[in-house]
């Protein structure tokens, strides 16, 4: 097994619709790779997997040079020791599970082969399935034989390209322990796409944001996510209401200002580098707003304004609202239980009740 | 030999040469970025469309004691190329390049690209992922075209005829015996002849039919 090595890359690719630029570097840690579909994250880890061929730039794993245009060096996939594993698990259908996991292991002694083979199969738990085909196994267990196949090859980098989107939450944080503790062990680089802002907070300590194949934010993901830099990075962590503002007043002794939205909506909001007439796009999650059917009192919330619900939609477990306030419409997430007991229809009279802290600001 | 041996024999050396000359044929085809390989596809789909009796013209022009390649053959061998077995497993081969390209390149480009993808970077080179993933994933596909250039083959008339003119025990394949003897009226032969190359021809569909429906390792 080699020391694990350092992943430096500065590359520029030229891609369908925009020019992918980034430069970054991955110590032995976890490195979330965050942004929309069609960003760029999968064109990156492509590179540096080497199924892509970057016009500019240089990659390096450990000292180890994969890719550098200057010199014209380009190793060939096979020989860049990369594990790499998308949402599809790609198992050789041909080969039972056994078969699939030795297969990178060819240049090895039988003996140490089939004892490496075992030991992660009894790691992931899947012992069992040695001699089964893939296509008699179900997803999870394809993708767990997957994750073995390419770790136990010892790679000296692991790239994963939203590998669990396609499974269930359980199931998913089962593969993630697997896959942390593997990491941890072996102090790898690995590098994990995902569109999920979920599993970007609980995945790792930092996180790199991707926007069309530019790097736009670089730090511990509830920093990153929580002060939206840009409108779609916003939406995208799940601020579903963005409302355009105008700065009215500055309470430097409150720490707070306020901010009127279109004519007739005033919301309290944190205090912000601007000044009264600056023009400010505020962010707000729509599970962040609570709903009451009468005029609460006694609240600490500094935001309570009225609406009528306008539309119910019921999405997965949760029902969103659309909530008119006057010229402003505002997205508001409740449960089903709380739509039943407060008989949340369209047409029903309401009140906002929005923390002053829940507000955030966009940038630009 | 009978006629009916010298087809069967006739469509195994020719589906031989096929697998040996198609499979790198067809591998370029699938994978070049050339941008005229629409060109390249054409003329190798051509024998599908084109007379037997053209082709088997310009083969005798080219092939017959005339021909640049006649020639060439005449001084290495002493012998023409034309209206002999040599001759016809080289008309044979252009006549049923198509039954074998065309198979081999869907089979070929029909494996998952990811599978590739995934054995390259599980440290495969390009040959140790032809062998065992490439190969095998398209083997179905690789069987059916070399069943259907050896049933082709066996089904040949019009080239053979032009090329090899019908020297009984040289060229006189099953389906010119069968013509020959409808023309002599000896139906009885004719007919016992073409109740066999039918049975053959429908055994080999069986067989590529079959085939088609055992591939049973796909990913979903």
């Amino acid at each position: 097994m080699s020391a694990p090595g350092v992943l430096k890359l500065n590359v520029e690719a030229p891609l369908d619709q925009f020019e992918l630029s980034c430069a970054f570097q991955v110590e032995r840690e976890v490195v979330v790779l965050f942004g929309a579909s069609g960003a760029g994250k999968t064109s990156i880890l492509e590179c540096i997997a080497g199924f892509r061929r970057p016009e500019r730039g240089r990659i390096e794993i450990g000292g180890r040079v994969l890719f550098d245009a200057a010199s014209g060096v380009c190793v060939p996939v096979h020989l860049r020791r990369v594990g790499y594993l998308s949402q599809q698990p790609a198992l050789f259908p041909h080969m039972t599970v056994g078969e699939n996991i030795a297969y990178g292991l060819h240049d090895i002694a039988a003996v140490e082969r089939e004892g490496r083979v075992r030991s992660i199969m009894e790691r992931f738990q899947i012992a069992a399935l040695s001699g089964r085909r893939p296509g008699k196994i179900s997803g999870g267990e394809q993708q767990r034989a997957a994750l073995a196949r390419a770790l136990v090859c010892d790679p000296e980098v692991l790239l994963l390209d939203e590998p669990l989107s396609a499974l269930d939450g359980r199931l998913k944080s089962v593969l993630l322990e697997l896959l942390f503790d593997w990491q941890r062990e072996r102090g790898v680089p690995m590098l994990y796409v995902t569109h999920d802002p979920q599993e970007a907070y609980s995945l790792a300590r930092r996180l790199l944001v991707v926007e069309l194949g530019r790097i736009t934010a670089d730090g511990d993901p509830r920093n990153v996510l929580e002060s939206p830099v840009s409108r779609e990075q916003a939406s995208r962590a799940g601020y579903e209401n963005l409302l355009e503002a105008v700065v009215e007043e500055r309470h430097l002794e409150l720490g707070t200002m306020t901010c009127r939205i279109a004519h007739d909506l005033r919301l309290e909001t944190p205090l912000a580098d601007a000044q009264a007439g600056d023009a400010v796009t505020l962010a707000l999650r729509a599970g962040d707003i609570l709903v009451a059917t009468e005029s609460p009192r006694g609240l600490s919330a500094r935001n309570l304004v009225p609406g009528v619900v306008e539309l119910v939609e019921e999405r997965g477990g949760m029902v969103e609202l659309s909530v008119r306030c006057g010229a402003t419409l505002l997205r508001v997430h409740v449960t089903r239980g709380a739509r039943q007991s407060l008989a949340l229809e369209a047409g029903r009279a309401v009140w906002l009740v929005i923390k002053t802290q829940s507000i955030r600001y966009l940038r630009g | 030999m009978t006629p009916l041996l010298l087809s069967l024999k006739l469509a195994l050396v020719t589906s031989l040469v096929l697998l040996a000359l198609g499979l790198p044929l067809a591998w370029w085809l699938a994978f070049t970025r050339f941008r005229l390989r629409f060109l390249a596809e054409a003329l190798v789909a051509l024998p599908i469309v084109l007379p037997p009796t053209v082709l088997g013209f310009y083969l005798l022009v080219v092939l017959g004691s005339q021909g640049w390649l006649g020639q060439a053959w005449q001084r290495m061998t002493g012998h023409t190329l034309a209206f002999s077995f040599e001759g016809l497993v080289v008309g044979s081969v252009i006549y049923s390049l198509p039954f074998a390209v065309q198979p081999f390149t869907a089979a070929l480009t029909g494996v998952d690209q990811r599978l590739l993808e995934a054995s390259a970077s599980l440290g495969a080179g390009a040959w140790r992922t032809f062998l065992r993933v490439t190969l095998p994933l398209a083997m179905p596909g690789i069987l059916t075209g070399v069943a259907l250039s050896f049933a082709h083959t066996l089904g040949e008339f019009g080239v053979v005829l032009m090329l090899g003119g019908n020297i009984p025990g040289k060229t006189q394949t099953a389906s010119i015996a069968i013509f020959d003897n409808v023309q002599m009226l000896d139906y009885a032969s004719a007919g016992r002849q073409s109740l066999t190359l039918m049975a053959i021809s429908f055994a080999l569909l069986v067989l590529i039919y079959g085939l088609d429906r055992g591939r049973s390792w796909r990913l979903r």
